[in-house]
């Protein structure tokens, strides 16, 4: 487990992102409401929730490619919520990203190499020794040295979503965001990549803030884990407690929706989980809440 | 086209690339080379324009008008004397300098200004959107005649006048692509690096409008020319420089005195033209092609084995004795797809399973693994290209591909289908058409299908959403798609499989585009309208969790072959097939937190 007193290297406090409305003197669109959440130095926090919930939206804000409307986004106690486009180059050393779509986030026109070389040029590293270190990436995430070479639709899923892990890794970043990093990869193809991380967080104590749908994942890979819905964090805690001990309603739907591959273990768990909406929706009814 | 094919699908990318290889690719293409060779020639004569003439191009011969071709004037002189072959070869220069100044000008103002406006849009979009539109409204033919009549007969002034009535085309051409890559994740990945706008429009969003500005260009530049040539044509030329265009007005006041005047920059007009469009098509294909892959690896078996076994398995038309009671029966079958070099790469190979009345069979497998593939054989909807080269099916007791067919028999599938075959997709939006409303959706097979009136079907159609778990049929029935959510969109389409009274539904990844809680509500439907009716239902899916959830019977299927088969506990609890086993030990549930996956099960996994 990670040390209570670790720094802390990211905080969001009280942040709202609002999109402007469509059309005139329309009402903005709040996609985030009063967030808070925190990552310590080598932390994972998870963040999961469905379709909507704003998940991606927050690491968006994090990475500075959503208008922060209100509240502060600090790392390593510098408040982050309104930096330059300088400011922000200088950030990229420490702040990195990995998407979902590992088919989008790769430019097709570029060789892997260059791809790998750009973070690099960028912070005014040589070529010579942003080759060496191109390679030193290759063989951290596990890919073939010849691979430099190679244009990105020559590479199966999840070796694109290495070299995209690579990309993130080339300034030695202390944290990165992971949108939904596995969720396009088969199931194999997926253990392997959460193995990486896994591996690649013990080698260089890197945080992730790691986004995701898929509450098993999210279990597997985080210290901690963070609830959306609709835009609002419900529930956070150690990873243990909120993905087995859930307090919020969607947090308990959440975790007995996922189906477990046995039949005769998924069946008590579907009666559990029809008994708890049951439950629920009688609780709203008694709150008056229309259903 | 000399080229094969693409074999491979689309990689999910958008934009061209150009490569090194595309030259090749232009050069290897018959149009191509000879467009290049005739535009290589002109090139040459307009370089070296002075060395070729052997007169100046305004060198007047007073005494030898109208002369024929001779030692001395090679294509004889035009009504002033003047040597016929060195005009054409000062008009070569004067002519190309012309349209590629027009393309310059037209480039200069669209390129940045499509950048611009489709990388950032807003207000400069707005202006410079306004601005194209009022450029495309004027008549083109008029603004340059008043120019001529304000700036005097100049072919440069013309030609500037002329880039800029076409900027729109490339401004337009150029937003559109660079609006359709802004939002690619590599440009925000560019962005979190920290890299300028300048610096991410030249690097990753050039590349992409590169390859249609370099087509549009060879395209401009034809037109360049026949505007030009049109203009002086009319006589609104400088009759004091050389062109083919006022060769060609020169030539038509002779025209019964001297008609081949008239054919030389005739001739010189029509292959500079003509050259251009076809240099512009072969630029196209070359880089339409661009994305063929070979496939290295995965399936390339030799495909004669396949054969000897399909000829040792000619059997009469008749099913099997004792198969009949089967549901569904698929027997060793082969899927395959031709390839250019005469092969047939098989997706689906040796694949045997059935499926009973009211049992829910599971087909599991990662991409790649054919399951779809067969699902879309039961149901006749594979490609056109696509070959059964093994192995037969069977829906009843009868086949609906015989042993020995090559392609699906649509003829003995389309009463099934719809009727007593249905299916349900994965992606529940994209198979509802937006134009219509979900209800006239759900009438329209029914009718076709049952052949009951339409007020019937209406009646039933409602009855069926209520059934599906609708709350508000009458609502959803007069709704179009889009107002309704993913979850629901997929219970109406599920309403829509059951609406004929079907034997065999097959799901297709039925749960995979939605919320995990909208999951578990859809297969509760699932499983509940299966008890209820008592159909067959084939599950095609990649989670281990839906399989535990609604299967009886499971099959594995990897790269095309069943691996493995049987008992939904059996395959879950004991699975014998090492990847099975392995596929079992990537799924996340009940692991110990923060540990490795793969790592741990290398013990009993070989895949």
């Amino acid at each position: 487990m990670i040390d209570s007193a670790a720094p802390t290297l990211l905080s969001v406090n009280d942040l709202i992102v609002e999109y402007p409305g469509k059309g005139f003197r329309a009402k903005p669109f709040r996609a985030l409401t009063d967030i808070n959440i925190s990552i310590a130095a080598g932390e994972t926090l998870g963040l999961v929730g469905e379709s909507g919930s704003g998940k991606t939206t927050l690491g968006r804000a994090v990475l500075g490619l959503a208008p922060v409307t209100k509240g502060t986004i600090t790392f390593e106690g510098d408040d982050i919520s309104h930096a330059s486009r300088r400011e922000r180059q200088r950030l990229s050393r420490h702040l990195q990203v990995v998407f979902q779509d590992p088919y989008t986030s790769l430019n097709p026109a570029m060789q892997v190499g260059d791809i790998l070389a750009e973070p690099l040029g960028i912070q005014g590293i040589g070529q010579k020794a942003s080759r060496v270190r191109v390679k030193e990436l290759l063989d951290q995430v596990g890919l073939p040295g010849d691979a430099i070479g190679r244009l990105p639709r020559e590479f199966s899923g999840g070796q694109r979503q290495r070299v995209a892990i690579a990309r993130a890794l080339a300034l030695s970043p202390k944290l990165i965001v992971c949108d939904e990093p596995v969720s396009a990869l088969d199931l194999t193809t997926q253990a392997r990549v959460l193995d990486l991380f896994l591996q690649i967080q013990r080698d260089t104590g890197v945080s992730y803030l790691f986004v995701s749908h898929d509450l098993d994942v999210v279990r597997h890979i985080s210290h901690r884990v963070a609830v959306m819905y609709r835009g609002e964090i419900v529930e956070q805690g150690p990873a243990a407690v909120v993905t087995s001990e859930p307090e919020h309603p969607y947090t308990q739907r959440l975790l007995l929706a996922s189906p477990v591959p046995d039949p005769d273990r998924q069946e008590v768990r579907r009666a559990n989980r029809l008994r708890l909406v049951e439950t629920q929706r009688e609780q709203d009814v008694q709150a008056g809440v229309a259903v | 086209m000399t080229l094969p094919i693409a074999s491979i699908a689309p990689t999910g990318q958008s934009g061209v690339v150009v490569r090194a290889n595309t030259v090749k690719r232009i050069l290897t293409n018959p149009m191509g080379i000879i467009a290049v060779v005739i535009l290589t020639i002109m090139a040459v004569v307009a370089i070296f324009a002075d060395a070729i003439a052997p007169f100046g191009e305004n060198f007047a011969n007073i005494a030898k008008t109208l002369a024929a071709p001779d030692a001395v004037n090679l294509l004889g002189t035009d009504s002033a004397g003047r040597d016929t072959f060195s005009r054409l070869v000062f008009g070569t220069r004067i002519t190309l300098l012309s349209a590629i100044l027009c393309a310059a000008v037209a480039i200069a103002i669209g390129l940045p200004a499509g950048l611009i406006g489709g990388y950032y849009a807003g207000k400069f979009d707005s202006v410079a959107n306004w601005v194209t539109n009022v450029l495309m409204a004027l008549p083109g033919i008029i603004v340059l005649l008043t120019i001529r009549a304000a700036f005097g007969p100049s072919v440069w002034v013309s030609m500037i006048a002329f880039g800029i009535l076409i900027s729109p085309g490339y401004f337009r051409l150029t937003r559109t692509a660079v609006r359709s890559v802004r939002n690619e994740l590599y440009v925000d990945a560019a962005r979190v690096s920290g890299l300028s706008d300048s610096r991410i429009i030249a690097r990753h969003i050039f590349s992409v409008v590169r390859a249609p500005i370099i087509i549009q260009t060879a395209m401009v530049c034809g037109v360049a020319i026949s505007i030009q040539s049109g203009l002086e044509f009319l006589g609104l030329g400088d009759p004091t420089t050389a062109t083919w265009g006022v060769m060609l007005s020169e030539g038509f006041k002779n025209v019964y005195l001297t008609p081949t005047l008239l054919l030389w920059p005739g001739l010189a007009i029509g292959l500079a033209i003509g050259a251009l469009v076809l240099l512009g098509n072969a630029v196209r294909d070359a880089l339409e092609d661009a994305e063929t892959i070979k496939p290295v690896k995965k399936n390339v078996e030799a495909d004669a084995p396949a054969r000897e076994s399909r000829e040792s398995r000619k059997t009469p038309a008749a099913v099997a004795a004792g198969t009949e009671h089967h549901l569904l029966r698929v027997n060793h079958l082969g899927v395959g797809y031709p390839q250019a070099d005469g092969s047939i790469k098989k997706v689906v190979d040796d694949v045997s399973f059935h499926v009973d009345r009211g049992e829910v069979l599971g087909i599991v497998g990662e991409s790649g693994s054919g399951k779809s593939q067969t699902a879309f054989s039961i149901l006749g909807l594979l490609p056109d290209n696509a070959r059964i080269v093994a192995g037969s099916i069977q829906f009843d007791g009868k086949y609906t591909v015989a042993p020995g067919d090559d392609t699906v028999v649509q003829s003995r599938l389309t009463p099934l289908r719809g009727a007593r075959i249905s299916y349900i997709p994965q992606e529940p939006m994209s198979n509802l058409d937006p134009a219509f409303t979900i209800g006239s959706q759900l009438v329209a097979p029914m009718v076709k299908v049952l052949g009951i009136s339409k007020k019937e079907a209406t009646a039933r159609a409602l009855k069926l959403l209520a059934d599906v778990g609708i709350v508000t049929p009458t609502r959803t029935f007069a709704a179009y798609p889009h107002e309704v959510s993913g979850g629901m969109a997929q219970r109406v389409l599920i309403a829509g499989a059951i609406s004929c009274e079907p034997d065999l539904i097959i799901a297709d990844e039925p749960t995979t585009a939605l919320d995990v809680t909208v999951q578990a509500e859809v297969l509760d439907l699932l499983r509940d309208l299966q008890q209820r009716l008592g159909v067959g239902v084939i599950l095609v899916t990649h989670n281990f969790g839906v399989v535990a959830d609604l299967c009886d019977r499971v099959v594995v299927m990897k790269n095309g072959r069943l691996v493995e088969e049987g008992p939904v506990r059996e395959i879950l609890r004991t699975p014998r097939d090492p990847y099975t086993i392995t596929l079992l030990s990537s799924m996340l549930e009940d692991k110990e937190p923060m540990t490795m996956l793969v790592s741990s099960a290398k013990g009993s996994a070989s895949a």
